[in-house]
C-alpha cells in the first residue's frame, strides 16, 4: 500500500491520520520508555537512584547528581570489564568458524557433483529441529573427558556446530542462485573447484556471508544458555550476559549497578543494529528459525 | 595461553586452517581414479562442516535420545520411566501448564500487536514511519538477559508509602492503588515475564509483516477502492488474505522461541513462584538433581513439540522466500 499524501484530503481522513499518528507515537514511546529508564538510572548516584524514580531526574536534570561511578564499579569490582573481553573471545571465533565452514559446504552443496547431494543437504538443514539442549549432556561428558570442560574452545565448537544447519542452508541457497554461465566460464578457463570458489563464488556471495555473519555475531553475543552451560560462572571465564545474570541474582536491588551492567552488555549489539540495520534485517528474517 | 592468543589461534585455525584442510582434501581427490575425482573434490568442500555437525549435533542428539530411556546416571535401561514421570509428576505438570499458557498468549499477542503496528505505520508518511519502526524494532538487538534487566526495573517494587522507583508501581501509586509485586504474585508474574518476550519479538514481526504489506500489488487495492470498498474492507478483504503466509510465519517463529523460553525465567524468577517452564526445568534436572535420564526425556519432548512447527515454518519461509 502506498501512503497517502496529506494534501487535498477530506477532513475525516485527515483526522484519521492524526489519530493513527498519535497511536503509533504512543506505542513507540511505550516501547522506548523502559530502555530510557535503564540508561538514565545507570548515570544516577546510588542514593538518588534507589530513592526516587528516574523520571524525576529527567524532570529536573540540573538538580540531580549525575555520576560515572556505576560504570567504573561495574567494570572493575563486578568484573564486567573482564567478562566483556571474554565475550569478545567467545564471539569472534564463534562467528568466523561457522562462516568459513558453511561457505565451503554451501558451495559443495550448490555446485558439487556427487550422489545423494540433495538428500544430504536436506538432512543437514533438518538438523535445525534439534533444540540446543539436546546436545548438552553428551557434550559435557565429552568435553570433560578431553579436558575441554569450561574452555573457550568448547564454546566455539558448540556455537559453530549448532549454527551450521542454518548457515549452510543460507549459503547454499544464495550460491545456487548465482548464474551458471559465470561458473562455467571460470571452469572453461581451467579453474579448479577451489579456484572458482575463491575467484567467483566468494566475491559474489559476500552479501549472504555478511548477513549471516552479523546474525551469528549478535546471536552469540546475546547468548546466555550456551555460555552458562559450557563456560560457567567463574570470574575468569564468564561472559557479559552471565555476569549480568549473576549480578541480578546477588545484587538484585542495586539498580544503579544493574542498569549500568545491562547497558555495557547492550552497547555492542546496539551499535551493530544502528550501523548495519539493513543487513541485520535480512539476517534476522532469514535466521529467525534458529535456536 | 592468554585469552587473546587463544582467540587469535581460534580464528586462524577456524578460517585459514579450514581453508588449508579443504585444499589438502581437494588435492588428495585429484589422486583418485578419474571417475571419483569430481565427487571426491565436492566431498572436500562439505567434509569439514559435516564432521563438526556430526560431532556437535548428530552424535550427541542420538545419545540423548538413548539416555532418555536410561536411569539418572545413564547406566541402566528403564524403559519409559522418565517419560512416565514427565506426565505423572504434579510439579512437572504445572510446569507444562505454564508452557501451554505461554504458547497460547505470546505468539497470538505478538502477531496481533505487530500486525497492528505494521498496518498503522504503513499509512503514515516515510519519516515518521521510519522512526517509529526503528524504535519498536530496537529490542530485537538486545539479549534476553539485558531485556530482563530492563523489565526487572520496570517491575521494581517498594513497600507501600515509599517512593516507587519502578515505572509500573509509580503509575499505580499515582492512581492511589497499592503496589503490586509483579514478579512474585502468582499468575501476574507469568504475564509479567511474557510481556518481556512480546516486547522483544514484536519488532521482528512488525518488520517482516511491513515488508509483506508493501509487497501487496497496488492494483488489487485500487480495484477494491474503485468498487467502493472503505479502508477497513480493503484491509480485511484484500491486504490480509494476501499476507496470510507471512502472518503464519511470524506466528510459528514466535511460537518456536516461546517453546524454548529460558533466559527470562532463569534470570528473573529462577522458576520460583509458579513461573517454571520446561527449558528451565531441564537445566534444574541437569545441574541441581543430576538426573540425566529425566533431563534427556524433557529435551526429547521439547524437540518433538517443536518439530511440527519447524516444518510449518519452513513451508511458510519457502513461500515467502525471505532469504533472497
Amino acid at each position: 500500500m502506498t501512503s497517502q499524501g496529506s494534501k487535498r484530503m477530506p477532513g475525516r481522513r485527515r483526522r484519521h491520520i492524526i489519530v493513527q499518528r498519535c497511536v503509533l507515537g504512543c506505542v513507540a514511546a511505550a516501547w522506548l520508555l523502559p530502555t530510557i529508564g535503564l540508561l538514565v538510572t545507570s548515570f544516577r548516584e546510588k542514593r538518588s537512584a534507589l530513592g526516587s524514580g528516574w523520571w524525576t531526574a529527567i524532570a529536573r536534570p540540573f538538580d540531580s547528581e549525575w555520576t560515572m561511578e556505576n560504570y567504573s564499579r561495574v567494570l572493575t569490582d563486578q568484573g564486567m570489564g573482564n567478562a566483556f573481553v571474554n565475550t569478545l573471545v567467545v564471539v569472534v571465533p564463534s562467528t568466523l568458524i561457522p562462516m568459513t565452514l558453511a561457505a565451503f559446504a554451501g558451495y559443495g552443496f550448490a555446485w558439487g557433483r556427487f550422489a545423494g547431494r540433495n538428500v544430504l543437504f536436506v538432512l543437514a538443514f533438518a538438523l535445525m529441529i534439534l533444540p540446543l539442549q539436546i546436545t548438552f549432556i553428551p557434550l559435557l561428558r565429552l568435553f570433560a573427558r578431553v579436558d575441554l570442560q569450561g574452555s573457550f574452545v568448547a564454546v566455539w565448537l558448540v556455537h559453530a556446530g549448532s549454527s551450521l544447519p542454518i548457515a549452510i542452508y543460507l549459503m547454499r541457497n544464495y550460491m545456487a542462485s548465482l548464474p551458471r554461465e559465470l561458473l562455467e566460464a571460470a571452469r572453461v578457463d581451467g579453474a579448479s573447484h577451489l579456484g572458482t570458489f575463491w575467484r567467483v563464488v566468494v566475491p559474489l556471495s559476500l552479501p549472504a556471508i555478511a548477513s549471516y555473519g552479523i546474525f551469528q555475531f549478535l546471536w552469540t553475543w546475546n547468548d546466555y544458555l550456551i555460555a552458562l552451560v559450557f563456560l560457567g560462572t567463574t570470574t575468569d571465564r564468564e561472559v557479559a550476559t552471565v555476569n549480568l545474570a549473576e549480578m541480578i541474582g546477588t545484587r538484585g536491588q542495586d539498580w544503579n549497578l544493574l542498569t549500568a551492567g545491562a547497558f555495557v552488555t547492550m552497547v555492542v549489539p546496539l551499535l551493530v543494529f544502528f550501523s548495519l540495520q539493513r543487513y541485520f534485517v535480512r539476517g534476522l528474517t532469514a535466521g529467525s528459525v534458529k535456536g | 595461553m592468554n585469552r587473546w592468543a587463544l582467540a587469535t589461534t581460534g580464528v586462524l585455525s577456524g578460517t585459514i586452517g579450514v581453508a588449508l584442510v579443504v585444499r589438502v582434501l581437494a588435492n588428495l581427490a585429484q589422486r583418485l581414479p578419474i571417475r571419483y575425482r569430481r565427487s571426491g573434490e565436492s566431498w572436500a568442500f562439505i567434509g569439514p562442516a559435516l564432521t563438526l555437525m556430526s560431532a556437535i549435533l548428530i552424535v550427541p542428539g542420538v545419545l540423548t535420545v538413548v539416555n532418555s530411556f536410561r536411569d539418572a546416571r545413564s547406566e541402566r535401561f528403564v524403559g519409559l520411566d522418565n517419560y512416565r514421570w514427565l506426565i505423572s509428576d504434579a510439579q512437572v505438570r504445572s510446569v507444562l501448564a505454564n508452557n501451554l499458557l505461554w504458547l497460547m498468549v505470546v505468539p497470538a499477542f505478538t502477531l496481533a500487536w505487530s500486525l497492528t503496528i505494521a498496518v498503522l505505520a504503513d499509512r503514515l508518511s516515510g519519516r515518521w514511519e521510519g522512526i517509529a519502526k526503528s524504535v519498536i524494532f530496537l529490542p530485537v538487538a538486545i539479549s534476553l538477559v539485558g531485556a530482563s534487566t530492563i523489565w526487572g526495573f520496570v517491575y521494581a517494587v517498594r513497600p507501600e508509602g515509599r517512593d516507587q522507583i519502578g515505572v509500573l508501581n509509580a503509575i499505580l501509586s499515582a492512581l492511589g492503588i497499592e503496589p503490586v509485586a509483579w514478579l512474585l504474585e502468582p499468575t501476574v508474574n507469568d504475564f509479567a515475564l511474557m510481556a518481556i518476550m512480546i516486547w522483544l519479538e514484536t519488532g521482528f514481526g512488525m518488520v517482516v509483516l511491513s515488508a509483506a504489506i508493501k509487497a501487496v500489488p497496488s492494483e488489487t487495492i485500487e480495484a477494491a477502492r474503485i468498487d467502493g470498498a472503505n479502508e477497513r474492507q480493503v484491509l480485511w478483504a484484500v491486504v490480509l488474505p494476501q499476507i496470510r503466509s507471512t502472518m503464519l510465519l511470524v506466528y510459528t517463529t514466535v511460537l518456536i522461541s516461546t517453546l524454548k523460553v529460558f533466559d527470562v525465567v532463569s534470570v528473573l524468577t529462577s522458576g520460583n513462584f509458579g513461573t517454571d517452564v520446561i527449558a528451565h526445568r531441564f537445566i534444574i534436572e541437569l545441574f541441581r538433581f543430576r538426573d540425566y535420564g529425566r533431563a534427556a526425556a524433557i529435551v526429547v519432548v521439547l524437540m518433538l513439540a517443536t518439530t511440527p512447527f519447524m516444518w510449518l515454518n519452513y513451508r511458510f519461509h519457502r513461500r515467502e522466500d525471505l532469504t533472497r
